[in-house]
C-alpha cells in the first residue's frame, strides 16, 4: 500500500493514504544502523565530468579539478574539471558566436521545439541513470528523483517546446497613423547560475524558457552538484542541439560565477540560490554592463494552520511542507503558524510524525529523509538547532545528527518560538521545523508578513473568506492553500521582497528572455485606426 | 501545358491496401445501423476504390452519445493539459511513421498530388497535432480587476461534445487543423469526412486509438451532408459545430443549429480571394506564384487567388509570362512526381467547373490557355486561364473551385482596394509589391481575413485563418482557433479586508 505512495506529481494536496507511519521508531533505529554504514552502490557510473563548452568536453584551461562528494559518506565521488575565468570567457565565446551566426535563433521556432521534444524523449528513456547520478551527488531520495525530478524535468522541457513557436508580440493601436508592432526577440547570451538542491529542476527552470526562445546559455551549476548537468546536456546534442548554443561550466561562485556576472558579452543573467549571493550578482551586473538579472532567493515561508483545520491532514502537510528534501527548499514551510484552539493537538502529533520520519541512505527504497548536502550546510543547521535552544525555545524531538557519517541529521521540532528568535528568522534550509502560537487572522497576517523574505506561503483551512484574505494578504510570490510545493510547469514562482525578482516557469518565465521590440510605420491612408 | 495520358494508374505508386472502411465509434470500428454504405470513387480512373458504411442519423446518435459519455464521464476532460499533450505528441509521431500511406489515401480519394502529400500535407497534419499538443497545458483565464470587494477570475472550460464537418479538398490537414485545438481543449468529438474523401479520416481515428486518446473521444463518421452532417447540425445534444465547405451549405449548418438547441457555430467557407500585382514587382516571379495561387490543389482551396488584378504597366507584359509558363504546367496522374495537378475531385466539381469555363469563353473573355477537359477518362481539367476579365462576368463573381484564373486589370490603389472588395467573399488576398506604404494600405484595407504579402498560401499552424463576410466566422490554426472550443466561466465571490483591490 505504501510501496508507490509517491505521487506522480511533484505535489501533494493532502495527506498521504497509507503513509508509511506503521514503520515505527523501530525502523528509524534500524536505518541508522544499516543504511548509513553501508552505502548501497549507486547503479550508474560517472561520465562526464569535464566542462562543456562548444559541443564539447573539455578540461579548465587551467587544468584544475575539484572533488565533488558523496553526502552519504563525505567521500569523493569523481574529480570535475574547475571552470574559472578563462573558460567563463571561452564559453560566453561560444555562445556569443551560436547567437550571433546560427543557427539556433535563425533557426525555425518549430525546429528549436522538435529538438527539446527529441532532448526530453530522450532523458524519459535515461531515467533511471539521471536518477541514481542526482541522487548520489546530491543525496535526495532516488525515489524521489526517479519517479518525481527526472520526469518533472522531462515535462518542463515539453511544456516550454510547445511555447517555442507561440511567442507571441502585439499590434498596437496608435493615436495617429502608425502602424505599431512589437517583436519579441531572444536577448541573446543568458548566463545562468543554479544551486544544489534540485540540480536537475533547476537546470530545466533556467535553460528551458532561455532556449525555447532562442538564447543560447552558459550554465554555472553547483560546485556540490556539477553531475546531472553535464549528463542530460549530452543527451541534449544527441538530440540536436548545435554547438555552444549550451555551454556548461562546473565551478565556484567566487570565481566562475563571479566572472559569468561581470562579463561584458552576457546579456542577462539568472540565478537561484542564497540572498547573500544574489546581491552579488546584482552588484556585479550593476558594475559591469547592467544586463537584467532574475534572482530567486531564500525564504522563511509561513505554513498557517486555521482554527478550522483537521488536525491530522494539516500535521502531514506542514511536515511535508518543510522536511520535504530534507528541508532544503527555498520554499520550505519554515514557519509553521498554528491557531491556538489546535496547537497542543498540532504540537502532539507534529511531534510524533517527526519522530516516525524514516532517515537513511536515499538509494535505499521507502526512506523519507537522506543526508544533508554538505558539511559547511551539516554544521550550520546544527548551529541553528543550538541557537534555538539556546535562545528558549522547546526542542520537541531530535537535534543531534543521524550516525557518525555522511551528513544525516536527525528531524527536529522546536515549539514555544518566538518571532524575534533566530530559528524564526533566518533561513536554516534543513530538517528543523519551528511551531509558533497564534490567536487571529489579522495577528497571523502581520506577523507571516514580518520577514524580509516573500518567497511562498502555505494556508491550511477549508474556510473560503479566511482564504481569500490570506491570499490577498500575504506578501509572497505562491500561496498555497490546501497543498503546498505544487511546482507544475505552468505555474510562475518567484518572490517578493528579498526573496528575489522577476518569475520562472510558466508563460511569465519567457519574459526572463526576451527582449521586446517596438516597431512603428507611419501609414498613408489607412482604412481604419 | 502538358497532359500526360493516364491510361496506367499503378505505374507510378502502388495504392494501398484500404484498412478502415467501417464508421469509428467509441474505439471501435463498425457498421453502419442501416448497414449501407457507399462508394468512394478514384478521380483518376473514376473506378470504385472501395465501400465505405454510410452513416446517417441513427449513427450520428450512437456516436454522440459515446462523445457525451467521453466528456461527461470519461478521463479526456479531467486528465491535466500535460497529459493530453503526451497523448497527441504520440498521436503526432504516428503520423509521420504512416506519411507514406496517408499520402497515398488522400492521392487515390482526392486526386492530390502524392509528392506534395508526402513532404507537405501529411508532414504538416503531425505538426499541426504536435503545435496543439504543446498548447493543452497553456490554456489561461484570467484573474479581474473588479470595481469593489470582490476576487473574481475566468475559467476557460472545454465546450462539450464537438461535431466537426469537413471537406475533400484537404482531407489530412481539414482534419487535424479541427481536431487538433477541440483534444487540447479536452472537448470530445464527432467528425464527418466528405463522402468524396473518407479514406484518411478513418485512418487517423486508427491513429488516434493506438496513440492512447481514450475511445469515445473522437469519433468518425462517414457519410453524406443532408444526412449524416445534418444530424450533427441539428442535434441536441452537440455542444458546438465547426464547419468547412461552402458557402451554401454553411447557411444550411448555421440554420439547423438556430432551429436546434442553438450551439454557436464556426464557418470556414468560400471565397473569391483577389491577387493583387502592383506595377513595381519582378514579373516573372510573381508569375510563378499567380499561377501556384489560382493552380495549386487543382484550384480546389477556398483560399485560391483567382482575382488577379494587374496593374496596367505590367498587364501585357504579364500576360506574356504567364502564357509562357504555364506551358510547363503538368497534369496528370497526381502518383506521377513530374505533375503539377491531378483530375478534379469528382464528376460534379469537373461538370461544374467545365461549366464555368464555358460562361467564361461566352461572356466575352479572352481564353489565354486550356478551357477543356485533360483526357479522356478521369477528372482532368487543363489550367485555364482568362483575360481581359470584366468585375460583373460570372467567373469574376462566382467561386469556381477549379484551375480557372480571371486576369484584370486595374490603373490606382484606391480603384483596386475598391474592385478587391467588391464580392460578397472575403477570405484572403495577395498584394504583390514592395512598396512598404502601398502594402501597408491595402492590407488594412481589404476587408479578408487573411494577406499575403509577396507571399501565398504562406499558412502556417500559429497563423490564425478564416473569413469576413460570406467566407464564414471565426478562426482555424493559431491559439485563435482553441477559443472556438472553450467556454469561458467568471467567478466572482466576495473577499473582505483585502490590502489592495
Amino acid at each position: 500500500m505504501a510501496a508507490r505512495r509517491i505521487s506522480s506529481l511533484f505535489s501533494r494536496s493532502l495527506p498521504r493514504i497509507g503513509q508509511k507511519s506503521y514503520l515505527g521508531r523501530g525502523i528509524y533505529q534500524y536505518s541508522t544502523a544499516a543504511a548509513l554504514e553501508d552505502p548501497i552502490k549507486p547503479p550508474v557510473n560517472v561520465e562526464y565530468n569535464k566542462l562543456l563548452i562548444n559541443g564539447q568536453f573539455v578540461d579548465a584551461a587551467s587544468g584544475k579539478t575539484f572533488p565533488t562528494l558523496d553526502p552519504r559518506t563525505g567521500e569523493i565521488i569523481t574529480h570535475v574539471a574547475e571552470g574559472e575565468a578563462e573558460d567563463i570567457n571561452r564559453a560566453v565565446a561560444a555562445a556569443r558566436k551560436a547567437f550571433d551566426e546560427g543557427p539556433w535563433p535563425k533557426m525555425t521556432a518549430y525546429e528549436r521545439t522538435k529538438i527539446i521534444l527529441r532532448f526530453a524523449d530522450l532523458v524519459e528513456k535515461h531515467n533511471d541513470e539521471i536518477a541514481a547520478l542526482e541522487t548520489w551527488d546530491n543525496g535526495k531520495l532516488y525515489e524521489q528523483s526517479a519517479e518525481i525530478e527526472v520526469p518533472m524535468f522531462v515535462r518542463l522541457f515539453r511544456y516550454y517546446a510547445g511555447w517555442a513557436d507561440k511567442i507571441h508580440g502585439l499590434t498596437i493601436p496608435a493615436d495617429g497613423p502608425q502602424h505599431v508592432q512589437t517583436l519579441h526577440e531572444p536577448i541573446g547570451v543568458a548566463g545562468q547560475i543554479i544551486p544544489w538542491n534540485f540540480p536537475l529542476l533547476m537546470f530545466a527552470w533556467k535553460v528551458g524558457p532561455a532556449l525555447a526562445s532562442g538564447n543560447t546559455v552558459v550554465l554555472k551549476t553547483a560546485e556540490q552538484t556539477p553531475l546531472s548537468a553535464l549528463h542530460v546536456a549530452k543527451l541534449f546534442h544527441e538530440a540536436g542541439l548545435p554547438p555552444g548554443v549550451l555551454n556548461i561550466v562546473s565551478g565556484f561562485g567566487p570565481t566562475a560565477g563571479a566572472a559569468l556576472c561581470s562579463h561584458m558579452d552576457v546579456d542577462k543573467l539568472a540565478f537561484t540560490g542564497s540572498t547573500e549571493t544574489g546581491k552579488v550578482i546584482l552588484e556585479l551586473s550593476a558594475k559591469s554592463n547592467l544586463k537584467p538579472v532574475t534572482l530567486e532567493l531564500g525564504g522563511k515561508s509561513p505554513f498557517i494552520v486555521c482554527e478550522d483545520a483537521d488536525v491530522d491532514q494539516a500535521v502531514e502537510l506542514a511536515h511535508y511542507a518543510l522536511f520535504f528534501n530534507q528541508g532544503q527548499c527555498c520554499c520550505a514551510g519554515s514557519r509553521t503558524f498554528v491557531h491556538e484552539k489546535v496547537y497542543d493537538e498540532f504540537l502532539e502529533k507534529a511531534k510524533a510524525r517527526a519522530l516516525k520520519r524514516t532517515v537513511g541512505d536515499p538509494f535505499r527504497p521507502g526512506m523519507e529523509q537522506g543526508p544533508q548536502i554538505d558539511a559547511e550546510q551539516f554544521e550550520k543547521i546544527l548551529k541553528y538547532i543550538r541557537s534555538g535552544t539556546d535562545s528558549g525555545a522547546t526542542l520537541e524531538t531530535g537535534g543531534d545528527r543521524v550516525g557518525a557519517k555522511g551528513y544525516y541529521i536527525q528531524p527536529t521540532v522546536f515549539s514555544d518560538v518566538k518571532d524575534d528568535m533566530l530559528i524564526a528568522k533566518d533561513e536554516i534550509f534543513g530538517p528543523v521545523q519551528t511551531v509558533l502560537k497564534f490567536k487571529d487572522l489579522d495577528e497571523v497576517i502581520r506577523r507571516a508578513n514580518a520577514s524580509r523574505y516573500g518567497l511562498a506561503a502555505g494556508v491550511f483551512t477549508h474556510n473560503l473568506d479566511t482564504a481569500n484574505t490570506l491570499m490577498r494578504a500575504l506578501r509572497v510570490g505562491t500561496v498555497w492553500i490546501n497543498c503546498f510545493d505544487t511546482f507544475d510547469a505552468t505555474i510562475p514562482f518567484g518572490g517578493y521582497k528579498m526573496s528575489g525578482q522577476g518569475r520562472e516557469k510558466g508563460e511569465y518565465s519567457l519574459k526572463n528572455y526576451l527582449q521586446v521590440k517596438a516597431v512603428v510605420t507611419q501609414l498613408k491612408n489607412p482604412a481604419w485606426l | 501545358m502538358t497532359v500526360l495520358s493516364n491510361d496506367n494508374p499503378e505505374a507510378y505508386v502502388k495504392i494501398p491496401k484500404i484498412k478502415f472502411t467501417k464508421l469509428f465509434i467509441n474505439g471501435e470500428f463498425v457498421d453502419s445501423v442501416s448497414g449501407k454504405t457507399f462508394e468512394t470513387v478514384d478521380p483518376r480512373t473514376e473506378e470504385v476504390i472501395a465501400r465505405i458504411a454510410e452513416g446517417d442519423k441513427e449513427d450520428i446518435d450512437l456516436a454522440v452519445k459515446a462523445a457525451r459519455d467521453a466528456f461527461d464521464h470519461g478521463p479526456w476532460p479531467r486528465m491535466p493539459g500535460c497529459e493530453r499533450r503526451r497523448l497527441m505528441l504520440k498521436f503526432a509521431d504516428l503520423i509521420n511513421e504512416n506519411v507514406e500511406e496517408l499520402a497515398a489515401l488522400d492521392t487515390v480519394d482526392g486526386g492530390k498530388l502524392y509528392s506534395l502529400g508526402k513532404i507537405r500535407d501529411i508532414p504538416s497534419s503531425a505538426e499541426i497535432i504536435r503545435y496543439y499538443a504543446g498548447a493543452a497545458d497553456k490554456i489561461h483565464g484570467a484573474t479581474l480587476k473588479m470595481s469593489r470587494d470582490l476576487q473574481a477570475y475566468t475559467l476557460h472550460e472545454p465546450v462539450g461534445v464537438v461535431g466537426h464537418i469537413i471537406p475533400w479538398n484537404f482531407p489530412s490537414q481539414m482534419f487535424v487543423m479541427k481536431v487538433g485545438p477541440a483534444l487540447a481543449a479536452g472537448c470530445t468529438m464527432v467528425v464527418k469526412p466528405a463522402e468524396q474523401t473518407p479514406l484518411s479520416a478513418l485512418y487517423y481515428a486508427h491513429l488516434a486509438k493506438l496513440a492512447g486518446i481514450p475511445d469515445g473521444v473522437l469519433n468518425v463518421i462517414t457519410g453524406y451532408g443532408s444526412t449524416a452532417g445534418a444530424a450533427i447540425s441539428s442535434h441536441m445534444d452537440i455542444d458546438k459545430v465547426s464547419f468547412t465547405g461552402s458557402t451554401e451549405v454553411g447557411r444550411l449548418v448555421m440554420q439547423a443549429a438556430a432551429a436546434s438547441n442553438l450551439k454557436p457555430v464556426s464557418l470556414e467557407l468560400g471565397g473569391k480571394s483577389p491577387f493583387i500585382i502592383f506595377d513595381d514587382v519582378d514579373v516573372d516571379k510573381v508569375a510563378d506564384l499567380a499561377l501556384q495561387g489560382s493552380f495549386y490543389n487543382k484550384g480546389e482551396i477556398c483560399v485560391a487567388g483567382s482575382r488577379v488584378f494587374v496593374q496596367e504597366g505590367i498587364y501585357d507584359k504579364f500576360l506574356i509570362k504567364l502564357a509562357e509558363k504555364v506551358k510547363s504546367w503538368v497534369v496528370g496522374d497526381p502518383f506521377n512526381p513530374e505533375v503539377h495537378q491531378g483530375p478534379q475531385v469528382d464528376k460534379q466539381q469537373y461538370d461544374k467547373i467545365l461549366s464555368y469555363i464555358e460562361h467564361g469563353k461566352k461572356g466575352g473573355a479572352t481564353l489565354l490557355s486550356g478551357g477543356k477537359p485533360g483526357g479522356e477518362k478521369g477528372y482532368y481539367i487543363e489550367p485555364t486561364i482568362f483575360t481581359d476579365v470584366t468585375d460583373d462576368m460570372i467567373i469574376a463573381k462566382e467561386e469556381i473551385f477549379g484551375p480557372v484564373m480571371s486576369v484584370m486589370k486595374f490603373k490606382t490603389v484606391e480603384e483596386v482596394i475598391k474592385r478587391a472588395n467588391a464580392t460578397k467573399y472575403g477570405l484572403a488576398a495577395g498584394i504583390m509589391t514592395n512598396d512598404l506604404n502601398t502594402a501597408n494600405t491595402v492590407s488594412r484595407s481589404i476587408r479578408a481575413g487573411v494577406i499575403w504579402i509577396n507571399c501565398y498560401f504562406a499558412f502556417d499552424r500559429d497563423l490564425p485563418y478564416g473569413g469576413y463576410k460570406m467566407s464564414g466566422f471565426e478562426r482555424d490554426f493559431g491559439l485563435e482557433a482553441l477559443n472556438k472550443y472553450l467556454q469561458v466561466k467568471s467567478v466572482a465571490t466576495p473577499i473582505h479586508n483585502s490590502p489592495w483591490l
